[in-house]
């Protein structure tokens, strides 16, 4: 007999499921999608079983699609992430989250004595090594890597 | 009309290798006749943001030599930066009261951020730890100019490798050429590996040494630099150090006849004095050298030459 597998999280009519998130990056990238505001329903699964991480995270957003440029952001925190679209029930796009080649206004400089940190100014950085996650600001031209990155609230 | 009119020079790799050499030979026209008000109509303003003697005289004497007028403050406390102005207001307002900003800024990335700001260029004279692109010019036309190539040279980089800012632009910008590097530090402050990677793609060759004795035989160029005490955390590792990149007269024995001494200044004790009585000191006339470089960047950004 055929058993249907269960969904943890439910299935969502329309909108966007982000899979394979790991388990800790989940809240992280729920903060860089600016998801805490979103009006609609919002279901949020961590620590589950995963055949290809072991353990990982899902949000399932309803009635909300991104671009890929509006999610390339999430590779930062999360590179192997797959952002699914969703319409009546149905799979109508996939794919992989890739490391943007320019980010603007997202992460701040570590870099204290960077202008960026004293004067309202929309940070800019090119990504330099996308394995190492290096990013190299645009104004003072010193480098912000995986240890040091924050996230402009 | 030279590629460079109405540019801004922010880092020294705003510019390439043959503007590196239009800019030298420009100037090489002022050394021969620095005396050209060819400029009479036009106002540079220079910021100082932090105090600087050298850079900032060094600038205003090449704008009056141009016939240029000359505004700006020395002294942001007399300013109103004092009373908080940002910087992108205090530039605004600049951009309409001159037709060219120099700028020396402790922030980094001040610079850049001020040409974006700006309607008129800026040329950044320090901003903080990042670049100095002018000391780095004058610096490519004082090797030019002792050595009568850019080419085929020996550099030896001596002293504070990894926070210095003027040796990392030497570096950037002699990978244009062929150039052996030879450097001399405290294992402390080595070249930064981001540095010396972009040798190694430019496919040129450095070789790290200890002691300065090593280098003397080998070296066209002994580019001296400071090794700040402000740099170290550590003030025992200061002491321990600090002597290690001194440069006396009697060292000298056995370099090359050509072989001439650079230091971006200023120099505490790192090179005695009575190097300063050999042949092969060059710091002074390097200073001097900045006044034909500035001049020449003004006239080329402004559009006379």
């Amino acid at each position: 007999m055929e058993t249907k597998k269960e969904l943890v999280v439910p299935a969502i009519e329309n909108g966007t499921v982000i899979d394979h998130i790991p388990t800790e990056s989940v809240y992280q990238v729920v903060h860089i999608l600016g998801l805490e505001n979103y009006k609609d329903e919002v279901l949020i699964g961590t620590y589950l079983q995963s055949g290809k991480l072991g353990r990982k995270g899902i949000i399932k957003i309803k009635n909300k699609h991104f671009s890929k440029e509006e999610v390339s952001k999430v590779a930062l925190i999360a590179p192997f992430v797959t952002v699914i679209t969703i319409k009546d029930y149905q799979v109508i796009e996939k794919f992989a989250t890739e490391i943007p080649d320019h980010i603007e206004n997202f992460i701040k400089c570590a870099n204290p004595k960077c202008i960026t940190n004293f004067e309202d100014i929309p940070t800019r950085f090119d990504i330099v090594d996308k394995e190492n996650l290096k990013l190299r600001c645009h104004y003072c031209e010193k480098y912000t890597t995986k240890e040091t990155i924050k996230f402009i609230s | 009309m030279s590629t460079l009119k109405g540019r801004n020079l922010i880092s020294i790799t705003d510019f390439n290798k043959e503007e590196y050499l239009e800019v030298l030979d420009i100037a090489e026209g002022f050394e021969k006749n620095p005396k050209q008000p060819i400029l009479r109509d036009h106002v540079v303003a220079t910021l100082f943001f932090e105090p600087s003697t050298r850079t900032r005289l060094s600038f205003e004497s090449a704008a009056n030599q141009l016939g240029c007028r000359v505004l700006g403050f020395s002294d942001p406390g007399a300013t109103s930066v004092q009373k908080g102005e940002s910087l992108h207001d205090t530039i605004k307002m600049v951009s309409s009261y001159a037709d060219l900003i120099v700028m020396r800024n402790p922030k980094e990335g001040s610079s850049r951020y001020a040409s974006e700001v700006a309607s008129i260029p800026v040329i950044n004279a320090g901003d903080g730890a990042n670049q100095h692109p002018t000391q780095c010019l004058l610096d490519l036309y004082s090797i030019r100019k002792t050595q009568g190539t850019l080419d085929n040279l020996n550099i030896a980089l001596v002293g504070d490798l990894k926070y210095g800012r003027t040796v990392h632009s030497l570096v950037q910008a002699m990978c244009n050429w062929n150039t052996t590097f030879h450097l001399v530090s405290p294992e402390e402050l080595k070249l930064p590996s981001s540095v010396k990677a972009s040798i190694k793609k430019a496919g040129l060759k450095y070789y790290q040494y200890r002691e300065i004795r090593d280098i003397i035989g080998i070296a066209d160029i002994i580019y001296m630099t400071r090794v700040q005490r402000e740099r170290f955390t550590d003030l025992l590792e200061y002491e321990r150090v600090k002597d290690s990149c001194i440069l006396t007269a009697p060292m000298l024995q056995g370099c090359k006849d050509n072989m001439r001494i650079l230091h971006p200044l200023p120099r505490v004790n790192e090179i005695t004095t009575d190097v300063d009585r050999t042949p092969y000191a060059y710091y002074f006339q390097q200073a001097q050298n900045g006044v034909y470089v500035r001049q020449a960047l003004i006239a080329a950004i402004l559009g006379a030459k």
